[in-house]
């Protein structure tokens, strides 16, 4: 069973609605860049505009580790930030060596947000292994 | 660290939700505490010692 306290609520709701920007400042970037429609400084701010969204959504993690109250919802969404850092940092380390080594191609660097976000995924799975709870 | 929170819950003939309500915390805290997965801070202890008016090493004790 999901818990959905008032500040895993509060936190729902800023997350849908940063990716709903994002996702807006994304295409828009990628149409004007694609379009050749931007160039010197504000090429910079579009290029940088959808990073600032993810940082947000991080930003809005912290918040509801913050927020939450109920201290062992807290300590499992604290775990999942954990899995998910020490799994990006092992693949991001070894992809890194190995590229470095010529054994594989690059990766564009936003990708560790993305391994980021899957790693809060596996968390939750683990939880519920470990916890026997989807909860957070 | 073991409890009797499960014991004292089911003399009062609470269910898990009724004790998580009266504590202001999740049912599946007081699953959690109960399975003894995992152990409350000395607050949470607290309230839950406060609850029951019984001293707290008369719920929670070493294993």
């Amino acid at each position: 069973m999901i818990v959905h306290t008032s500040a895993k609520k509060r936190y729902n709701r800023r997350v849908i609605a940063l990716s709903l920007i994002y996702s807006v400042l994304l295409i828009g970037a990628v149409y004007l860049f694609k379009h050749h429609m931007v160039s010197g400084p504000m090429a910079w701010i579009v290029g940088v505009l959808p990073a600032l969204l993810i940082i947000a959504i991080f930003a809005a993690i912290g918040a509801y580790i913050v927020e939450e109250t109920d201290e062992y919802l807290r300590m499992l969404l604290i775990r999942r930030t954990l899995y998910a850092s020490a799994i990006t940092l092992s693949i991001t380390t070894v992809w890194g060596f190995l590229e470095s080594f010529g054994l594989v191609g690059h990766i564009a660097a936003y990708y560790t947000s993305v391994l980021w976000f899957i790693g809060l995924g596996a968390g939750t799975v683990i939880n519920r292994v470990t916890e026997g709870t989807w909860s957070s | 660290m073991n409890n009797r929170l499960k014991v004292l819950r089911a003399e009062r003939n609470w269910s898990q939700a009724d004790l998580a309500e009266r504590l202001e915390v999740s049912r599946q805290s007081i699953n959690a505490i109960e399975t003894g997965k995992y152990d409350p801070s000395l607050p949470l202890a607290f309230r839950i010692a406060r609850l029951f008016e019984l001293p707290i090493e008369t719920i929670f004790f070493a294993d």
